[in-house]
């Protein structure tokens, strides 16, 4: 497959620079930053996605959805990464919707079309620790009749703050570390026990951790197979990092767009600062770089397409170089831009801080540079 | 559909009746290469057999026009050929300059006559080219250029030397560029020609590398005459043509660098090497995490290799992309090469010997020094980036 975006996905690009543009630009990030908004987005905003088709981009039509596939989705997210848009696009409907792909037609049914239509968020509770891992879950589901007892918490939850429902990854079986015994389950946020309290991290967005105390869930509540849980997780977690590889891209790509901008702007020595070869070679280089990003994060995209069990590797390929160069564009612009790149009031920082956050969630460079490395056999 | 399913049947079974079965393996070294040319010794009858029909068929130049000797084939039909041959191990029939540089530069360029002339040899094989570009005071700067170029009346006058010119001592004729006026700006002075290598006045010598013997050499030309109409295209344009050579030379040299990591994988060669733990894991991890990044690096070059070339084909390419290509290909190419050295330990230094094939290992990681130099340097493929990518402005001229 050709590794150019077809005409309808160009047209989606569009249509979310417009929009984007005008409703949730960078400047409205930063009143909702200074607002201190723990939520950290819009629900009004979500539900006029919603009304785009973006809240269900990826969901079947008979629930509602677009089912329009993992590039469009990607487009999006890069456009919302120039523009710092935040949004539970990414946590509920990129990868909350690929778990629900297997869920069972009563759990579509109850949850699938509010989601589509923006009323509903669900959340992925995943992680316990500092670093993504998600197979050290130690969160315990024990059996109880029919249905199970969930005891634990996670933490560093994406939008799980005031999220409606949550994918919970439980141990049913065996112990922290092991890669079988897990298992996932969708909780309403209303049930009993569960507990959430807003984390603040450096992006300003929505992270919450979660303490799960005698939650009871039946046995419908299990998505797929016991035990399975991170066969079931696989689809939404390759998702979701080339979500933020996209994510990324689009923000490395607005750092390098505004250095770019400086430099050709700002004068020193008589002369515009562009015009020195050691910026130029510093520039030419990032330019490079972000071109690989791209390609990585097309293919990533298609693959997932082609199968979302098995896109795997290329996902990890995304990830860990879009996160690599992100770093570098954001680095690059805060030097570049000298003092002016250190003031909160130039946007360039609130880009090194989403960025930061981002090449950390679902996996750091070190993480998917060790699985693509496990796949390629050394 | 259908006519391209046709397409590669037959091409199939032509090949499969046609390509010798010593010619049905990856080429070893260097020496399996056929260079063809006036002078070339073939290692075996299945080797110029193989030359002689691909050559006949032009499908040693598959996209080249049939009036010129080439295949006629279109771009799905030249792929389908690759993808035949690639599926039998059939090696390349011919390694040409005259193919990958000169020809392209004459379809685009060249009068009817000259195409008539020289193309149909460098399908067949006959005559193999060599490349004068660079001088000894004419590197990155190559516009720069001195080799005098006299008008005579009747004929051109060629003095001066180039240097770097890749199997100069084997080729039989030379494209080469000149100066022919002397008043005007460097880039406005300079004009592309064709000569005989074996015209009286031409001389060459090797030049030895750091990786050892080398096919570059140094050219000299002493009162060369060569015939006015040896002119391609317009008398002092000849840095359109030089600058489009250069693309092309860029490209090849960048992609060459990257299609390395389509095959055998660093990590495997450093796993058998050294060893891996009991997850398959190399043992040596800080290795293992600079291979890893090298293999991502190569993997996502690698693809915008693909969509460089796809963009191409959908029509919104970006020509100066070609640097970008250039520079990161080279450089990863280095990288590479570093880790293989790593990766082989002592025995990676071993420079004669059978166990090492004379060296082959270190000759080729020091050879690939020259990737980030030849074909203009990495520091002039940013310059250019910069400039035609970015539109950042001129350096100001002290």
């Amino acid at each position: 497959m050709a590794l150019v975006y077809t005409e309808e996905q160009e047209m989606v690009r569009d249509s979310a620079k417009g929009f984007l543009a005008e409703k949730a630009s960078v400047s409205v990030f930063r009143k909702m930053r200074d607002a201190g908004d723990t939520l950290g987005w819009s629900r009004a905003l979500w539900v006029e996605m919603a009304e785009m088709g973006w809240a269900g981009i990826l969901v079947e039509e008979q629930y509602g959805g677009l089912d329009f596939g993992m590039t469009g989705a990607a487009l999006i997210l890069e456009e919302m990464g120039k523009n710092l848009t935040t949004s539970p696009f990414l946590s509920s409907a990129v990868m909350a919707t690929q778990v629900l792909r297997g869920a069972s037609e009563a759990q579509k049914q109850a949850w699938l079309p509010k989601m589509v239509s923006g009323e509903a968020v669900i959340a992925l509770a995943l992680d316990e620790g500092v670093k993504h891992d998600p197979a050290s879950s130690q969160l315990q589901a024990e059996k109880l009749g029919n249905g199970y007892r969930l005891n634990g918490s996670k933490a560093y939850i994406i939008d799980g703050f005031d999220a409606d429902g949550y994918l919970v990854l439980a141990r049913t079986d065996g112990e922290a570390g092991d890669q079988d015994g897990l298992s996932l389950f969708l909780v309403d946020a209303k049930a009993k026990g569960i507990s959430t309290s807003s984390t603040k991290l450096l992006d300003s967005r929505n992270y919450a951790g979660a303490k799960f105390d005698n939650v009871e869930v039946s046995g419908g509540d299990l998505i797929g197979e016991a035990g399975k849980g991170l066969d079931a997780l696989e689809p939404a977690l390759n998702a979701g990092r080339i979500g933020l590889a996209a994510e990324m891209l689009g923000a490395s790509a607005q750092c390098f767009e505004t250095s770019m901008e400086y430099l050709k702007d700002r004068s020193q020595f008589g002369q515009k600062i562009g015009s020195f070869q050691g910026l130029q070679h510093r520039s030419a280089h990032l330019y490079s770089e972000l071109e690989l990003v791209r390609s990585a994060v097309i293919k990533a995209g298609q693959d997932f397409e082609a199968s979302a069990e098995h896109s795997g590797m290329i996902a990890s390929l995304a990830k860990a170089k879009s996160g690599e160069v992100a770093i570098l564009a954001a680095n690059e612009g805060v030097q570049l831009l000298g003092g002016i790149g250190m003031t909160d009031e130039h946007d360039m920082g609130l880009y090194m801080k989403r960025i930061r956050a981002a090449q950390e969630l679902l996996g750091d460079y070190a993480f998917h540079a060790g699985r693509f490395a496990k796949w390629r056999g050394f | 559909m259908a006519d391209l399913e046709q397409f590669q049947q037959e091409t199939r079974d032509w090949l499969e009746a046609n390509c010798p079965k010593t010619m049905r393996k990856p080429m070893r070294t260097e020496s399996d290469a056929c260079w063809g040319g006036r002078n070339f010794e073939f290692k075996s009858d299945d080797q110029r057999n193989w030359l002689k029909l691909m050559g006949e068929k032009g499908w040693t130049a598959p996209e080249w026009p049939k009036e010129y000797g080439g295949g006629g084939l279109s771009r799905e039909q030249s792929k389908i050929l690759k993808k035949e041959m690639a599926r039998i191990s059939a090696r390349p029939p011919l390694q040409s300059f005259g193919i990958w540089m000169l020809g392209p530069a004459l379809l685009k360029f060249g009068s009817e006559e000259q195409k008539k002339e020289y193309l149909p040899p460098i399908v067949r094989g006959e005559i193999r080219w060599c490349q004068g570009y660079s001088e000894p005071g004419a590197g990155s700067d190559l516009a720069s250029l001195q080799t005098r170029c006299e008008d005579k009346g009747d004929h051109y006058l060629v003095n001066g030397q180039k240097v770097w010119t890749s199997y100069a001592d084997k080729a039989d004729w030379i494209f080469c560029l000149v100066r022919t006026n002397r008043e005007a700006r460097k880039h406005l002075g300079i004009s592309f020609v064709l000569f005989d290598m074996a015209s009286k006045g031409v001389s060459t010598k090797p030049i030895t590398l750091i990786s050892g013997k080398s096919p570059f050499c140094e050219t000299f030309f002493d009162d060369v005459k060569v015939p006015k109409e040896n002119l391609v295209g317009t008398l002092d344009r000849g840095w359109d043509i030089a600058k489009y050579l250069l693309t092309h030379e860029r490209e090849m040299i960048g992609g060459s660098g990257g299609s390395a990591f389509a095959s055998r994988g660093l990590g495997e060669v450093a796993v058998s090497a050294l060893g891996a733990d009991d997850d398959g894991q190399l043992s040596d991890t800080a290795l293992r995490a600079k291979i890893a990044t090298a293999e991502l690096d190569g993997w996502a070059f690698l693809l915008t290799m693909e969509r460089a070339k796809d963009e191409a084909k959908a029509g919104h390419g970006v020509g100066a992309r070609s640097s970008m290509l250039k520079y990161y290909g080279t450089e990863l190419n280095k990288r590479r090469f570093e880790l293989m050295m790593a990766s082989k330990g002592m025995s990676a230094l071993e420079w004669e010997g059978e166990a090492s094939n004379e060296g082959e290992l270190p000759r080729a990681w020091l050879r690939t020094k020259g990737n980030s130099i030849e074909g203009g340097t990495s520091e002039v493929q940013l310059n250019i980036i910069s400039k035609r990518i970015l539109g950042l402005p001129d350096p100001k001229v002290v």
